[in-house]
């Protein structure tokens, strides 16, 4: 396949690509506004419109199943959950007083490190690759799971059995807690 | 240009029947607990039968004040019922109606799109419970979100094994893919998901975070006029969908005599018979308490759908 032949430029840009440069601001702005905001559930909200526009961007990369598992586990279940530990605590409507942390300095560097490094491996290693949208989807789930279950199985696998772990160790520890409480009536 | 059109007439006939679907649920409820319960109210309004009761409710709805409380947290206390109701809008694009494209819009992951939409609408209550600065709508919109935790897994699992048995995520492909006696093989996932649906829609009997007697109406205590209309307009979409999803999955969908010409009228029949069956439930059991709900979702449907995707998967071995 000759990559140079068809390789499209970067100042005709396609009306896909302007929507995943807008939707990528959008994901980025409410992402800021979600760890600057002084108010704590709004903060989870703004991350539901973060989660949301990651979404968007892997449906313009055509991987709508990654998009729809995206949606159904951060927004429909992770957001949920913060948000569900937020009501159990302390969420007051308005501003939290104590809702800013002292390593702010320390956690700006690592965000900014970890984002610098991100951006670099990905634009190293994708820099000539170049998806035809027009095509056949190239996302599709049947390609997804071909990939999954062929190439990648083992570290699916290793996932999986770190996942297992983690769910035996929270019933543990729940279960830890439930068994001390009648010793100490 | 007749793509573009074709896409906008789709559409349009999509917004149609989610405009007119939940309305017609809506009415049938009225008449039947009407029936059921000897209610006499509903029978009154405009003559015969009170055909005239839903405009009533929407007469009345539309001209009481829309009133925020003063501590509410105003954007998303108005924000919320839209949140509530738009997910129901877009799952009703997937669903296939009858044979040929007839459905919205063929999604690839369309099994996957719809759970994963539908989950999305919960957020609605919790930002509508939160947001009131009210005790009760708090206390709704966390047991909103405790149920949701709780019967989102058996629903998944109950649809993934239809996956299974079909091959295939898209909603036509499932329904393309059916045969009779897939309705007794997948009997017990098909009453799990139905039954985790009517949970997550906060149906009775699973209706504790809108307990009337408990917690006045839950997350929705604080909400008056439209955006309370809105509010009860999206469970009955969310009826409409349900329904719709489980004929598409369990019951084969358009597949029925004369498929072929009356295949929407098929997905259609079904689908009212299942809202019968969920209004129906709803005149005759009484609540479930809190932690028997809990219970009932982790002790009973999470093993029965881990049962059925492990009966699917050994038929599926076997006959292939």
């Amino acid at each position: 396949m000759n990559v140079a032949a068809a390789h499209p430029g970067f100042l005709s840009p396609t009306g896909v690509e302007i929507v995943f440069v807008l939707v990528g601001v959008a994901t980025l702005a409410a992402a800021v506004v979600s760890v600057t905001t002084k108010q704590l559930v709004h903060a989870a909200l703004w991350l539901v419109v973060a989660l949301g526009g990651v979404a968007v961007e892997y449906l313009l990369l055509t991987a709508e199943f990654i998009a729809w598992v995206q949606v159904l586990i951060y927004v429909g279940s992770v957001v949920v959950l913060v948000l569900f530990g937020l009501m159990l605590t302390k969420a007051p409507i308005g501003r939290s007083p104590d809702a800013d942390s002292g390593n702010r300095i320390a956690a700006l560097a690592v965000a900014v490190a970890a984002a610098g490094t991100l951006v670099w491996v990905v634009v190293d290693a994708f820099r000539s690759t170049w998806i035809d949208v027009d095509g056949a989807p190239q996302g599709s789930t049947k390609v997804t799971g071909e990939i999954l279950f062929r190439h990648w199985v083992l570290p699916f696998e290793a996932l999986s059995v770190l996942l297992l772990a983690a769910l035996v160790g929270a019933i543990v520890l729940s279960r830890k807690q439930s068994r001390q409480q009648p010793g100490e009536r | 240009m007749s793509d573009a059109l074709e896409v906008i007439l789709r559409l349009l006939a999509v917004l149609v029947a989610f405009l007119v679907l939940p309305l017609v649920v809506g009415q049938t409820e009225h008449k039947v607990m009407a029936h059921m319960q000897g209610r006499l109210g509903p029978m009154y309004a405009g003559g015969f039968h009170g055909w005239a009761q839903l405009v009533a409710d929407g007469v009345k709805f539309a001209q009481k004040e829309d009133v925020v409380p003063a501590d509410a947290d105003r954007k998303i206390f108005q924000l919320a019922p839209a949140v509530a109701l738009l997910p129901y809008l877009l799952v009703l694009i997937a669903i296939p109606i009858g044979p040929g494209g007839l459905v919205g819009q063929d999604i690839d992951a369309g099994l996957f799109f719809v759970l994963a939409v539908m989950g999305v609408g919960v957020l609605g209550s919790l930002m509508a419970g939160w947001a009131s600065a009210n005790k009760f709508s708090l206390l709704g919109g966390l047991r909103s979100a405790a149920q949701l935790m709780s019967y989102e897994l058996p629903m998944l699992l109950a649809a993934a094994s239809v996956a299974m048995a079909a091959g295939t995520l898209s909603l036509p492909g499932i329904v393309d893919a059916y045969a009779w006696w897939w309705t007794p093989w997948q009997l017990i996932g098909a009453v799990v998901f139905f039954t985790a649906g009517l949970a997550e829609l906060q149906r009775p009997p699973f209706d504790m975070p809108v307990a009337d007697s408990e917690i006045i109406f839950g997350a929705y205590t604080e909400y008056t006029g439209m955006r309370f209309a809105l509010f009860l307009l999206a469970e009955y979409a969310g009826i409409v969908v349900l329904c719709g999803l489980t004929t598409v999955l369990f019951l084969g969908g358009w597949h029925g005599p004369w498929s072929d010409s009356l295949g929407w009228l098929w997905t259609l029949l079904k689908t009212a018979a299942l809202a019968f069956v969920v209004i129906w439930l709803r005149v005759t059991y009484p609540r479930l308490r809190e932690d028997q709900l809990q219970r009932f979702a982790w002790t009973v449907l999470i093993p029965l759908a881990l049962t059925q995707i492990a009966l699917t998967g050994v038929v599926k071995v076997v006959i292939s």
